[in-house]
Order: C-alpha cells, then sequence, then structure tokens
C-alpha cells in the first residue's frame, strides 16, 4: 500500500507545493490531502498538521518549539523518566524536572501532578506508551494534571498512532511513519490552536510550525496511504498480535529459567514484549537469535552505542542485561512465534553455559 | 564483611556472574561486598537480588555494592 501510493506521488508529486506552476499545484494538493488524512486520524484540524523529516526531529519541534512559546510563563520541562532519548536528549538543552515510573514502567501520576503544578513549568512531555517495553502510560490523567496546571501536554506519540488510540487533551502530538509501517523519512507534528511555538530554527514564519527546507512529499503520501491501510486493520491485527505477546510472556518464564518479562501484562501495546535474562550477554543473544533468523532488539548496555543501560530499565529497576526486546508485525506468523519459543530455551542455555553458570 | 569480589573492569553481566558464583560462600547471613564500575552494575545488582530473593544492603560508596545472603 505505502509502496504503490509512493510510486504514484513520485510521478505527481514532485514538484514544490510552494510553486504556482501547475506541477505545483498538483503537488499542493497531494500535501493537502496528506494533511487531512493525518488530520483525521489525529482528530485535530488539518492546518495544525506539519511535516517533519523524521519522528525524531517532529518530537524536538514540538518540545523545543513549545518552550520557546512558553519562555515568559516559565523555562522548565516536565517529562517522565522514560521518554525516547529525541526527547531526552532536547530537555538536556534546558531546565528539566524528570518523574519516575513503577516497576511496571507505568508514569507515577501523584509525582507528576506534583511536578507539573510547580512554578516555572512551561511544558510537560509523555511518551504515549513505551518504546522499549510496551507499557501504556496513563495520558488521559496526565494531561488533565497538565490542564489544571495551564500547562501544555506534548505527547510522543511514535509507538501509538496506527496502533492503538491515542486519549485527547494533549497540546502537541508527534508521531512516525515508518513505525506503523509507512516510508522512514517523515514525521508528523500536531500543534493545536492556542498552543504558542516559536521555532527554534531559522526560517520565515516563526509561528507557524513548518519544518525548514522542502519536505519528501512523495513519502508523505505514501505515510498517509499506509496509515490508512494500517488503521483500517489495527483492531483485528492488534488482537492478533496481543495474543501472540501473551504467548511470548507466558511460555518464556516456563521455559527459561531465571527470566523477567518487563512491562505491565495488560496495559501494554498490542505488538511489544521485552525480558531480561540472568547472566546472559545482550549482545551475544543478539547475534545468537540473529543467526537463528530472528531481528531483535537489547536495552543492555553492551548493545548501545553509549554503552550505557537502558534508561527505561534502569528507571523500572529491572534487569538490564541479557535483555531482549521483540517487536510483532503483520508479517509475523504464529509459525514464528513458535519457532522462537522453541529455540530460545537453547540459546539463552547455551549463552549461559559457556560464561560457567 | 565476609567476601570482597572485585570486578572492576568486568563488564555486565560478569559482575553478576561472578556474585552469583561465589555468595555462596559465605554463610546465611554473611556479606559481599561487590566491587563493579560497570554502569549497569547498580541497576543490575539490585534486579539480581530481587529476583533471586537476596537482600541488597545498599552502596556505601561509588562502584561498592553490599549484599546479604539470606538463604
Amino acid at each position: 500500500m505505502a509502496r504503490e501510493a509512493l510510486l504514484a506521488a513520485l510521478s505527481d508529486g514532485w514538484a514544490d507545493p510552494a510553486r504556482l506552476y501547475s506541477a505545483g499545484r498538483r503537488a499542493q494538493q497531494l500535501s493537502d490531502a496528506a494533511r487531512a488524512a493525518f488530520a483525521e486520524v489525529l482528530g485535530v484540524r488539518p492546518d495544525e498538521v506539519s511535516f517533519w523529516p523524521s519522528g525524531t526531529a517532529a518530537a524536538q519541534a514540538a518540545v523545543l518549539g513549545a518552550l520557546a512559546g512558553r519562555a515568559r510563563r516559565g523555562d522548565t520541562l516536565v517529562h517522565s523518566a522514560i521518554e525516547h532519548s529525541a526527547v531526552l536528549h532536547a530537555a538536556a538543552r534546558g531546565k528539566a524536572i524528570e518523574v519516575g515510573v513503577d516497576r511496571r514502567g507505568r508514569l507515577d501520576l501523584e509525582a507528576w501532578e506534583r511536578a507539573v503544578s510547580g512554578d516555572g513549568v512551561a511544558l510537560a512531555s509523555l511518551i504515549s506508551a513505551s518504546h522499549e517495553v510496551g507499557t501504556v502510560q496513563p495520558v488521559a490523567a496526565a494531561a488533565s494534571y497538565c490542564d489544571e496546571a495551564g500547562v501544555p501536554l506534548f505527547v510522543d506519540a511514535a509507538q501509538s498512532v496506527g496502533r492503538v488510540d491515542v486519549p485527547g487533551g494533549w497540546s502537541l502530538l508527534s508521531a512516525s511513519a515508518h513505525k506503523w509501517g509507512g516510508p522512514p523519512g517523515v514525521g508528523v507534528l500536531a500543534v493545536r490552536k492556542g498552543v504558542r511555538w516559536i521555532s527554534p530554527y531559522p526560517q520565515d514564519d516563526l509561528y507557524r510550525p513548518q519544518a525548514p527546507g522542502s519536505v519528501d512529499l512523495p513519502a508523505v503520501v505514501a505515510a498517509a496511504a499506509s496509515l490508512r491501510a494500517v488503521r483500517a486493520e489495527a483492531q483485528t491485527e492488534g488482537v492478533r498480535l496481543s495474543a501472540l505477546v501473551d504467548r511470548i510472556r507466558e511460555r518464556v518464564p516456563m521455559t527459561v529459567p531465571d527470566v523477567e518479562v518487563v512491562g505491565d501484562p495488560v496495559e501494554r501495546l498490542p505488538h511489544l514484549v521485552t525480558f531480561s535474562c540472568l547472566y546472559v550477554d545482550g549482545e551475544a543473544l543478539l547475534h545468537a537469535l540473529d543467526r537463528a533468523g530472528f531481528a531483535v532488539s537489547s536495552g543492555s548496555s553492551c548493545t548501545a552505542s553509549t554503552l550505557r543501560p537502558s534508561h527505561v530499565l534502569e528507571a523500572m529497576g529491572v534487569l538490564s542485561h541479557g535483555n531482549v526486546r521483540v517487536s510483532l508485525h503483520s508479517g509475523t506468523s504464529e509459525a514464528d512465534v513458535e519457532r522462537f519459543l522453541t529455540v530460545l530455551p537453547g540459546i539463552v542455555e547455551g549463552l549461559r553455559r559457556e560464561a560457567g553458570m | 564483611m565476609d567476601l570482597v569480589l572485585d570486578c572492576r573492569g568486568l563488564k555486565c553481566p560478569l559482575p553478576i556472574i561472578r556474585l552469583a558464583q561465589r555468595i555462596g560462600d559465605v554463610p546465611v547471613g554473611g556479606v559481599v561486598r561487590l566491587l563493579a564500575d560497570d554502569p549497569a552494575a547498580e541497576n543490575d545488582v539490585q534486579a539480581w537480588c530481587r529476583m533471586k530473593s537476596q537482600e541488597y544492603l545498599g552502596s556505601p560508596e561509588k562502584d561498592v555494592f553490599e549484599v546479604r545472603r539470606t538463604g
């Protein structure tokens, strides 16, 4: 679907939508149609939607732009301890208050309420669901505390859009096309009317959220088409994947000793499951699974460019070594999951034996 | 202090593996002092204690962690 839309848009949407010649106007129509499609899914007005070169760029524009827009009201960003590093890097630019999560990775709402109602808070930022452990965050409750405190809320919804609904009440929201199976290189940002935003970049109109330079319009068109397609099947696909995640959550502790399946077992994304195996090197486990044909991720320090353990696993206080994150997608079959569950115990046992355990 | 394990310079999970291999060397109620400078050690020592029902006593100084054998 995304591929077909991309190919069609490449022949029709190559021109600059800001130009007045006919090819430019055709491109503008495609851009408007994509904007309307995103607006419908996100429940906002089309002119509240802007396109960015990635989900990361959209999230950072949201944080930095909203902080700049509220500079007269305060200079502090309140954020959860489990935000994506895109947000944490933006947070590191200025003053920030971090709010913790519980063992299952769910936001501490009492601490959140205290933090957002403090003096000098310009913006609050909450990920819709943890990208590492899948725990869905209490966005509606967090939004109502922000509302009471008069603080705008930014929701990084990259993990949720296209899969599960995101509650309302937020002021800014970002999403990322390749997370829902669209093309890479498309981020979407919605900024509600009345939210003051000032561009962190040098550009013509500093007050209208818009990425500097041209966006990849064919990719944006493909992203809108793929979102429509994914949304149409989200319900049934969510049920299917969630059952497979349940199977992994149940079976792994039964067949692998000394393992901790992390994240909330119920309030979670449908497609993502994370567990940590004691005494196992995360990188070795990842490579062994790769040789067996499984592409998984890890939050263990040995797999990170920074050589630090995942900040999400640390915030939860769960084991960080021997960590595996399994993301299921539309191409994942029940047989794939069964084969994964069959090979995993032997792989873990072998690695432990090599380590002398 | 009943046993000191110097795991400085070792990457996780090696400090935790050493801790698990050697905690049986102290009597129940005995204390192991683990020296480990891997950035994951502080988090993972505590997680290990929770998973294996041992008592985490705390970190008296940087890169030092104390665990009481409970069983």
